[in-house]
């Protein structure tokens, strides 16, 4: 097995800075905006991305939320490994919001797919657009693209994209790894 | 995530303490999916359940039909008041004529102990067992210990007695193996009467006192006195059961700690125990009620994982 790094620390520091301008630049003092992190791997990025946005942007009051998908998943019965369910925490109403959904990876697109279906059981949402880290362009198995995409990646199948934070232990990282 | 080691779930013997880890950290997740605005997921889409009762029920059919619609299954009723099996139809042949027309999954409960255990060595389905005879009631066990888990953080350790009618009860058997396999301390309290012969043989403390139980305990479990089950007069009167083994607020006033009270239903207010204790805050029966949705929609989701597709 051998792995490549795509980004380090400082070029995702720079990227996740430039995600939050283009946040800002669309929804303004985040009002009537929500993010939502996809469980499990978009949680530590919309944490990031929230924290950014307070702290050097002052916007004061951002709405987070973590969605699980693994009930809504299109694999159930279908998959080698059983599913495992992650807690989903939104403690409000998304009736009329503008969402962003954030996840580290875009690749076959069906976690979006799930996500999508989810978050209906938390009202109807207004429109909901999606932020994603690293875009594996060419794996996609549904009609799904990112609004803001972080890095566009060609990785063949058998490469995977591992994104590593602060938060699981070690650093900031990106790497692409083939198995 | 693991997956159970059980593809059926016959009672809680069998089971082993992370398979109840596994149902209920499952479980965790589907209490908050069914306090959501819309309570519905669309995992089971593609598994149709038969629930068979051949014994009434109330609560867990409810609970059951619940869980199932909450996790987008097809479902489809049988009571045997209503079936061929009042014109001599067997067990085995009445489950295969419902299995024949594409069931994955069987919710069954029958007033004899061990049908579950016979029908899932003969038919091809996934088998829940929701109460049979006075064996085993596995789902009100694991509800029941899920319910002490969210009062008191956790079961190892806490020492729990079950009041009442343990000899016709499977939810006083199904409660002591679940509770003893996640390190709990058991105690059965009831009139010599209803106390099964070799009780102790299992592992518990076994008391006639009441007041001497409940002073002992963090949690009692009171259970309904079976009447209907009962063949012949296991105690005097209603009035001296009540007397003797009926909880009410004078009874945990004199205690020196608050216990928490749980009930499986149906409640005989008055017997058992009084109104004031079964609405107070102490009581968490309507908790145990709520639970059992979120414990079999776990239970059936895990299972349910394991047919192959």
């Amino acid at each position: 097995m051998s792995q490549k790094l795509l980004l380090n620390a400082k070029e995702i520091n720079i990227i996740l800075h430039r995600l939050a301008c283009q946040l800002i630049e669309k929804h303004d003092d985040f009002s009537n905006t929500v993010l939502i992190g996809i469980q499990p791997r978009g949680k530590f990025l919309a944490n990031r991305l929230a924290q950014i946005l307070k702290s050097d942007y002052h916007i004061k009051h951002i709405k987070l939320g973590l969605l699980d998908i693994t009930f809504f998943r299109d694999d159930f019965r279908r998959s080698e490994k059983p599913l495992e369910a992650n807690t989903t925490e939104i403690n409000f109403l998304v009736e009329d919001k503008n969402i962003v959904f954030i996840d580290d990876v875009l690749y076959t697109g069906r976690s979006i797919r799930a996500a999508l279906t989810a978050i209906q059981s938390f009202g109807r949402p207004n429109e909901i657009e999606l932020l994603t880290l690293i875009d594996r362009r060419f794996s996609r198995h549904l009609p799904i693209q990112p609004d803001y995409r972080g890095r566009q990646v060609d990785a063949i199948n058998k490469e995977k994209v591992k994104v590593n934070w602060v938060e699981q232990g070690g650093e900031d990282a990106i790497y692409l790894v083939n198995s | 995530m693991s997956e159970l080691s059980v593809n059926h779930l016959l009672g809680i013997k069998g089971l082993n303490p992370r398979d109840i880890q596994l149902i209920f950290e499952t479980a965790d997740h589907f209490k908050e999916v069914i306090n959501r605005p819309i309570k519905k997921v669309p995992s089971l889409r593609d598994i149709t359940i038969a629930n068979l009762f051949f014994e009434n029920s109330t609560r867990t059919k409810l609970s059951f039909e619940l869980a199932e619609k909450r996790l987008s299954a097809d479902v489809i009723n049988f009571s045997a008041s209503q079936s061929s099996v009042k014109k001599g139809e067997t067990l085995v042949d009445t489950v295969n004529n419902i299995l024949s027309m594409k069931v994955d999954m069987v919710v069954m409960r029958h007033p004899n102990p061990g049908a579950s255990v016979f029908l899932s060595q003969h038919v091809k389905a996934s088998i829940i067992n929701a109460g049979d005879g006075a064996h085993e009631h596995p789902t009100q066990a694991l509800l029941d210990s899920f319910s002490i888990r969210e009062r008191l953080g956790e079961v190892k350790g806490k020492n729990v007695v079950i009041v009442g009618d343990i000899l016709h009860s499977r939810v006083a058997l199904s409660n002591i193996f679940a509770l003893q396999l996640q390190g709990a301390n058991v105690m059965v309290c009831g009139p010599k009467t209803l106390l099964p012969k070799y009780i102790d043989k299992l592992g518990v403390k076994v008391e006639t006192n009441l007041k001497k139980a409940l002073q002992w305990c963090d949690v009692a479990n009171m259970l309904r006195v079976q009447n209907e089950r009962m063949d012949m007069t296991y105690f005097p009167s209603t009035r001296e059961y009540t007397q003797q083994y009926g909880v009410n607020r004078a009874l945990l006033n004199s205690l020196d700690k608050d216990i928490t009270i749980m009930h499986p239903g149906p409640i005989n207010r008055g017997v058992e125990i009084t109104s004031d204790v079964a609405d107070s805050k102490q009581a968490i029966i309507l908790d145990q009620v709520q639970n059992g949705v979120a414990i079999r929609m776990a239970v059936i989701y895990l299972l349910a994982s394991k047919i192959k597709h």
